[in-house]
């Protein structure tokens, strides 16, 4: 056939609706690009002076702000991960309670009181920390140093008031776990029903068809979930504030009354009365706290993008 | 390696709707069985009933036996899993796991009932499953890509090698064509022909001209109207179905006069 030499190629007819919404939508997506950058450009000028300073006036033993930030890294990240520990299996098996085994008027009023745990404040668990938490697990702490106390995750000297690093890792997985478990909850239901029927089809237990279609197809949801609760948890001020009377140390015994701090809950108590420089080395560790959040997601897009020709979106 | 399968006054329920009744008819091993009907007449429902698949759907229950070789899927002891893993099933629509490879796929059931098989036996059960689906020739080389990266017909094939792996005695196909082109179809229809030497294979299709190729028997399933059961109105060698039915039913629908 002919090819008609066409000067103008044909144009689809814009309309008012299309430019609205397309412009709209490009606006959002540039206004979250600004105001990362933003804050980017902000934690990076603020925290400068941090870095160039006179390494006495940055930290009480002189030693500059590394050897400052680095027990508190150490216990932001320790935390965080035993929080993750508890919270990742109880989600996951609460979440497929919810989608492939309990009846549907069980499961949708599950879902509601996981979802309305998901609103209560931060400060909230932390006064549940303080008050409830900790008192009632200080005996078992106890035992725990009497009797395992060999492991070194558990050596003493026990903590007297139950306020231990463990005790913050039960708050943060609470906290973390409705958004890990609502997330779950959502690609767990969205597996296929062929799938699932193929499984069964092959002999498959309920377990085994778990195991065989829905855990596999959910993998990406499922690291994306833990990535978000992960977040949270690593970000978390106020419930690691109230429960830890803060030491900057690096020590992996859960039990004991010297635990490590957090960045974030050590900006919110030191912050109040920084001036000068004090000032400049508390955003410098927000901004370290920035690049762990930025790396940790970064890993888990990596992991995801890794086995994408297996993710079952093609 | 097949068996018969009998079936005594089966009669199927989604909770309080019967959805098939009063059905009874014996297939013998090594021959392949097309059930054909309009839509929504119960053939599928009825053929989920032979591994009970059909148990996946809350509420859905038979009453009547199902007997292969003489022992009755629905007795009290028996247990659903234990059925399925004797009697296979290809679907509808290739559903291979996009999040295995090939060879993993066809080794999933393998792997239900036997986790600790060696590797050389594995791949020999592989190239075995693989071959027999005719699919070894086109995959031979990339065992270990996803099972999505293939086309239609060849997830179809690889599905049905899949089931073949566990050595079932009946492959039941639900309509196994209905998404697939002419040349795939012709494909799946050849190694149809080529199964039946070692299973019993029941299948649903709502294409004739199939039936009439590859079945050696054929049951006509019709329904009455909306909300009424459905029932098997005719059922016998593909040959008298299709040139000398004895109900005007079957008749008017293999000619195309309804349905």
């Amino acid at each position: 056939m002919p090819v008609a030499p066409s000067a103008t190629r044909p144009r689809s007819r814009q309309r008012p609706g299309d430019v609205l919404f397309s412009g709209a939508a490009l606006a959002a997506g540039i206004l979250i690009l600004v105001a990362l950058a933003a804050v980017t450009i902000f934690l990076i000028a603020q925290a400068l002076p941090a870095f160039t300073a006179n390494p006495a006036d940055v930290s009480k033993d002189g030693r500059g702000f590394w050897s400052f930030v680095v027990p508190l890294v150490f216990g932001t990240i320790w935390a965080a991960a035993l929080a993750l520990l508890i919270a990742l299996p109880l989600s996951i098996g609460i979440a497929l309670f919810i989608s492939h085994y309990a009846p549907r008027r069980v499961a949708v009023t599950l879902g509601y009181i996981v979802d309305l745990l998901a609103a209560v404040p931060s400060v909230v668990f932390g006064l549940w920390g303080i008050t409830v938490l900790a008192p009632a697990m200080q005996p078992v702490y106890v035992w725990l140093v009497d009797n395992l106390g060999w492991i070194p995750l558990f050596a003493g000297p026990v903590s007297g008031t139950g306020r231990t690093v463990l005790t913050v890792a039960i708050v943060l997985a609470v906290m973390i776990l409705p958004i890990i478990t609502a997330l779950s909850r959502e690609v767990f239901l969205q597996t296929p029903r062929l799938h699932e029927e193929a499984a069964l089809a092959l002999g498959a237990t309920r377990w085994e068809m778990i195991r065989m279609a829905v855990l596999p197809f959910g993998r990406p949801g499922l690291i994306s979930a833990t990535m978000l609760g992960l977040g949270r948890a690593l970000g978390e001020t106020m419930a690691v504030a109230m429960v830890l009377s803060p030491s900057v140390i690096i020590s992996f015994a859960l039990l004991t009354s010297q635990n490590p701090t957090t960045i974030a809950a050590n900006i919110a108590l030191n912050f109040p009365e920084a001036s000068g420089i004090g000032v400049n080395v508390l955003i410098a560790t927000g901004l370290v706290l920035f690049l762990i959040t930025l790396l940790v997601n970064s890993l888990a897009r990596f992991i995801i993008n890794r086995r994408k020709d297996f993710s079952g979106a093609n | 390696m097949s068996k018969r399968i009998e079936v005594r006054d089966l009669n199927v329920f989604y909770g309080n709707f019967k959805a098939v009744a009063d059905v009874s008819l014996t297939i013998e091993p090594k021959t392949v069985t097309a059930f054909i009907g309009p839509s929504g007449c119960g053939k599928s429902t009825f053929l989920r009933t032979l591994n009970r698949m059909h148990e996946v759907i809350p509420g859905a229950y038979v009453e009547g036996e199902v007997l292969i070789d003489g022992e009755n899927l629905y007795a009290a002891n028996t247990d659903p899993v234990e059925v399925r893993r004797q009697v296979g099933m290809v679907f509808q629509r290739p559903n291979p796991f996009p999040t295995m490879s090939i060879r993993d796929n066809v080794l999933a059931g393998v792997k239900l009932n036997n986790n600790r098989i060696s590797k050389s036996d594995a791949d020999d059960l592989v190239k075995k499953s693989l071959q027999g689906a005719n699919l070894w020739k086109e995959v031979k080389d990339r065992l270990d890509k996803p099972g999505s990266s293939l086309s239609g017909g060849q997830q179809q094939r690889l599905c049905i090698a899949r089931a073949i792996a566990v050595s079932p005695d009946v492959l039941l196909m639900d309509e196994p064509c209905s998404a697939l082109d002419p040349i795939s179809t012709l494909a799946i229809e050849d190694l149809i022909d080529e199964l039946k030497s070692d299973f019993t294979i029941v299948i649903v299709t709502h294409n004739m001209q199939q039936a009439s190729r590859v079945s050696d028997k054929t049951a006509f399933f019709n329904i009455e109207g909306t909300g009424m059961p459905g029932r098997l109105i005719e059922y016998g060698d593909t040959r008298t179905i299709f040139e000398r039915p004895s109900v005007q039913a079957t008749e008017d629908y293999i000619s195309g006069r309804f349905g």
